[in-house]
């Protein structure tokens, strides 16, 4: 999900483990009550005592409007932490027992029989995001990559197109390439069903595939996937991208990227375990929503069996990578 | 809170956004013959520019058809009544049955609901309830009396056409002797229009839901914050609004980056004007025939005294500031001195504003104020009752204890005037005690994004961006009809039904469950309801049910006002009773136009 613009300094803060300040706090024992809890930052500017059912009209303008800045309680920080319990009851979770069945309202009666309206939540959508198209140079080498992703469907199950790979010397290297069934499952998270070939230098490899792609708290774009292969073999693999809004068209963007397999692969160069990962930022500029270039720059590791093979190669298990590219969609 | 601003560095769009206050000779440039000449270049009976054609009598042939439009300097179709945007306004009389012969020019079907018009069912004009729509090359009839009075309007409810440009007023002037008198009386209607086909709008709402907002907070207003309130206060402004990936400037889905803000089908350049003279009293009929804005009224140097809030009159109340739900109509009276008054609507976000002028001579104008600046959502927009802010629930401030107290040292009571006295109320709050919710089932699955346990049921909060602005602003609790309720009788069943959405996937629905998954809600015929709207989004919904009364209960159960749409504010409860007086199938739905097409939208069954 691509959606995500909100301010997410205060995310990238947390992320840093700057956070020492809730940490405590969420401890501290003036933390006594729900009501507390669900104050943070509570804003007293904005209170409308008029609001009060009970209270005369008249006394809205001599409460409330003009206060201004006297009301600001931003020092008032007392359930910081705590906020987390309340927050969570307010989105997801399961329904309770006595909750209503929103179908009771019927009393039975079903729509008449002119063929009732046709809506905008049955129709079918289509997109395609090309989030990197990119050109990669590091020390020695160069190189094209693409990343990109179609959906076409519902709001709730649509097919999931997900294409990633490199170019260089005008050959393709390494693609991988999976056509999944997405499924809302949560708010922010779906899953994804399907399969997975990778392509390029090598053998084809096939994969089933299952994993979870969504939002996850302070906007974090993450995509996590499983992969059953042929011969015992297995993988996993985790994205995750966070946008930084400098402005409201500039926009840091950083993503990392780690490979996991079950078992050697020698043709494909690769060790079991943790086999490479990548963390890189790109900075893009939005002429409009859809179109979007950026520069960027990523280290890339690789380690353990796969860092072997590179080294027997007489390749370099780390590199940085300095990328220049486009970011669009439709 | 301090008010987010925009960042400097997006200085590029505004140029943009000049531009998009219109084409001062913009909008219905026809020349296409004699019928449909351009409304805003006539003089009607000498007094206006800009005014739509008004039709009266108890017989109407209304066309519809594409038209070629130029609102922007974008030369587009639009699909017009009779080839004027707004359509011709029908003038009709109380008591009349009027006919009106509707003919479909176009090449997909078409309808026209009267909107807040008692009528039979069959004549109620919604596609797939009400009626089967009207065929391309075909004509229907609509034939119903007229039972009531007021400022009404009419529109499509058909595809997208309502935001292509299918909307007028309806005047109904009482049978006897109206009991408002004005000297002149103008319709002031407002509409929003995009050069972008409405579809692909979506698509992009559906592809990135705040694709128009360029109010999002950034790293510069973080810094901003940290300088001026310290760390830890500039991380918990947006701790709980990013753990819960919720947007506090959400304030519209549809901002003036596309949008251009109309009034009487005139873009601000064009300066839609009425003319009065100076001492003489001026009705004027608010109308919120917009897609998806809500405009927030004033006219700088007058007051508004409001007469009659959806067509029906009420005690009236003197203000500065009107916020005009989409679909909502509200009629004031001014008294203009000798001199020029801008009429100024800003959009919610404020990212644009449709404006007028009233002049005691044509070519006359007064100063247009820029738009006030966007303020983020509070947590009481967000929680209701627990989230403090615009609703604090005092009741719940009790049980602080000293220690606690004892943080809140920037808490200047003195400045805030906070009645501790007020602290004692909680029990006399909201008929005794917390509101008990009730979410339904599908409201705890991937189509919702928050759920509210606690709402507000304040009817004095005008909203967020109106809140403290220094001005006299109408809220629901200034609203009481003349007259008192229809039915004297107390609700013998209730229906509670929760807005939802999901903000981040683009999906509007009721109880967590589109229209697509929905099956009708039954009202017993001749019964009296209680209606409970609980809004567990960040948006306001205008809900609007057709063919009946909504009449609004103040909080703690009393009539209030009458209605034919009743916004939702974010977070809040609110109640009303609707008399199943009319038989058949009716809609029932957010009269935000891509949130009843995304499924915020139920059918009625009367039986």
């Amino acid at each position: 999900m691509m959606n995500n613009r909100v301010n997410k300094i205060a995310a990238a803060v947390l992320a840093l483990s700057v956070s020492s300040v809730w940490a405590e706090e969420a401890t501290s024992p003036a933390k006594t009550s729900g009501e507390q809890e669900a104050m943070p930052g509570m804003d007293h500017g904005a209170m409308d005592h008029g609001s009060m059912p009970g209270m005369k009209q008249g006394s809205r303008s001599g409460t409330t409007q003009g206060s201004g800045k006297a009301g600001d309680m931003s020092n008032m920080n007392h359930g910081d932490g705590g906020m987390d319990s309340g927050s969570m009851s307010m989105q997801g979770g399961s329904a309770p027992p006595d909750a209503r069945d929103p179908q009771a309202y019927s009393g039975g009666y079903d729509f008449g029989p002119i063929p009732r309206p046709r809506m905008g939540d049955v129709d079918k959508f289509g997109s395609l995001l090309i989030d990197r198209l990119e050109s990669v140079r590091t020390r020695d080498n160069s190189s094209t990559v693409y990343d990109l992703q179609a959906r076409f469907g519902r709001d709730y199950d649509r097919a999931v197109l997900k294409a990633e790979g490199d170019v260089a010397s005008g050959k393709l290297q390494d693609a991988r390439t999976e056509l999944l069934w997405g499924h809302a499952v949560a708010t922010f998270w779906d899953t994804q069903l399907g399969v997975r070939y990778d392509s390029g230098v090598g053998p084809g490899r096939g994969w089933l595939a299952f994993g979870i792609q969504g939002l996850a708290p302070y906007w974090f774009n993450v995509d996590a996937t499983a992969y059953a292969g042929e011969q015992g073999r297995s993988a996993f693999r985790f994205a995750a991208e966070y946008e930084l809004l400098l402005t409201q068209k500039l926009i840091l963007q950083p993503r990392v990227e780690a490979n996991f397999y079950g078992k050697r692969d020698a043709a494909h160069a690769l060790g079991s375990g943790l086999s490479d990962l990548a963390a890189g930022v790109r900075l893009r500029y939005e002429i409009r929503r859809e179109f979007a270039p950026y520069i960027g720059v990523e280290r890339a590791a690789k380690f353990g069996g796969t860092a072997d093979y590179a080294r027997a190669a007489g390749e370099d298990t780390k590199v940085t990578r300095f990328v220049a590219g486009v970011r669009f969609w439709y | 809170m301090k008010p987010h601003s925009r960042s400097r560095l997006i200085l590029p769009d505004l140029p943009r956004r000049q531009f998009l206050q219109g084409l001062a000779a913009g909008g219905v440039m026809l020349g296409l013959g004699p019928l449909i000449t351009p409304a805003w270049a006539r003089e009607a009976d000498g007094t206006a520019i800009g005014t739509a054609k008004v039709l009266t009598g108890t017989e109407f042939d209304l066309t519809i058809a594409e038209t070629p439009i130029n609102f922007t300097g974008t030369p587009r179709m639009a699909t017009s009544i009779n080839g004027s945007i707004p359509a011709p306004t029908l003038r009709w009389r109380e008591g009349d049955t009027v006919t009106l012969r509707v003919t479909n020019r176009l090449a997909e079907d078409t309808s026209i609901h009267w909107h807040g018009i008692l009528l039979p069912f069959q004549m109620d004009g919604v596609p797939g309830i009400s009626f089967k729509g009207i065929p391309p090359g075909e004509t229907f009839t609509y034939r119903f009396k007229v039972v009531q009075t007021g400022t009404y309007w009419y529109h499509s409810h058909s595809g997208m056409q309502e935001q292509t440009g299918m909307y007028g007023a309806i005047i109904i002037d009482p049978a006897d002797a109206d009991p408002i008198r004005a000297d002149r009386d103008y319709v002031v209607q407002l509409s929003d229009w995009t050069d972008e086909d409405p579809v692909r709008v979506f698509d992009k709402l559906k592809m990135q839901s705040d694709y128009y907002n360029f109010n999002q907070p950034t790293a510069v207003d973080f810094f901003r914050d940290v300088a001026n309130e310290g760390f830890s206060a500039a991380i918990s402004k947006r701790k709980m609004w990013n753990q819960m990936r919720m947007n506090p400037t959400d304030l519209a889905d549809i901002s003036a980056y596309t949008y251009t803000y109309l009034m009487n089908g005139t873009t601000p350049a064009g300066n839609w004007t009425g003319l009065f003279r100076p001492g003489e009293k001026v009705r004027l009929r608010f109308i919120n025939g917009a897609a998806m804005t809500f405009f927030d009224v004033r006219i700088p140097g007058l007051k508004m005294t409001v007469i009659q809030a959806d067509g029906q009159n009420i005690e009236p109340v003197t203000v500065d500031e009107i916020r005009i739900g989409v679909a909502e109509t509200y009629d004031v009276l001014v008294t203009p001195g000798d001199e020029a008054y801008t009429i100024f609507a800003q959009s919610m976000d404020r990212t644009g504003f449709s404006r007028g002028t009233l002049a005691p001579r044509a070519g006359m104008t007064a100063a247009v104020p820029a738009p006030d600046k966007p303020e983020p959502l509070t947590m009481g927009d967000m929680m209701g009752d627990m989230g403090g802010g615009a609703a604090m629930d005092h009741a719940g401030m009790e049980s602080m204890d000293h220690g606690s107290m004892a943080g809140m040292a920037g808490m200047n009571h003195g400045g805030m005037a906070m009645d501790h006295g007020a602290h004692a109320m909680g029990g006399g709050m909201a008929m005794g005690g917390p509101v008990r919710v009730r979410h339904a089932k599908s409201e705890y699955g991937p189509s919702t994004d928050m759920r509210v346990d606690t709402p507000r049921t304040n009817l004095d909060d005008p909203g967020i961006g109106l809140r403290n602005n220094g001005r006299r602003v109408l809220t629901y609790a200034d609203l009481h009809t003349i007259g008192g309720p229809i039915d004297p009788r107390g609700p013998e069943r209730e229906i509670e039904l929760h807005l939802t959405g999901n903000m981040e996937r683009y999906t509007w629905s009721l109880d967590g469950l589109e229209f697509g998954k929905s099956t009708p809600v039954h009202f017993r015929y001749g019964e009296r309801l209680r209606v409970i709207l609980v809004n567990d989004t960040m948006m306001t919904h205008p809900m609007h049910m057709h063919g009946m009364w909504s009449e609004l209960e103040s909080p703690d159960g009393r009539f209030q006002v009458r209605k034919h749409v009743i916004n939702v504010q974010p977070a809040q409860r609110v109640t009303s009773l609707v008399t199943a007086d009319a038989l058949g199938r009716w809609a029932w739905h957010c009269h935000l136009f891509l949130h009843m097409h995304a499924g915020m939208f139920r059918e009625i069954v009367v039986a």
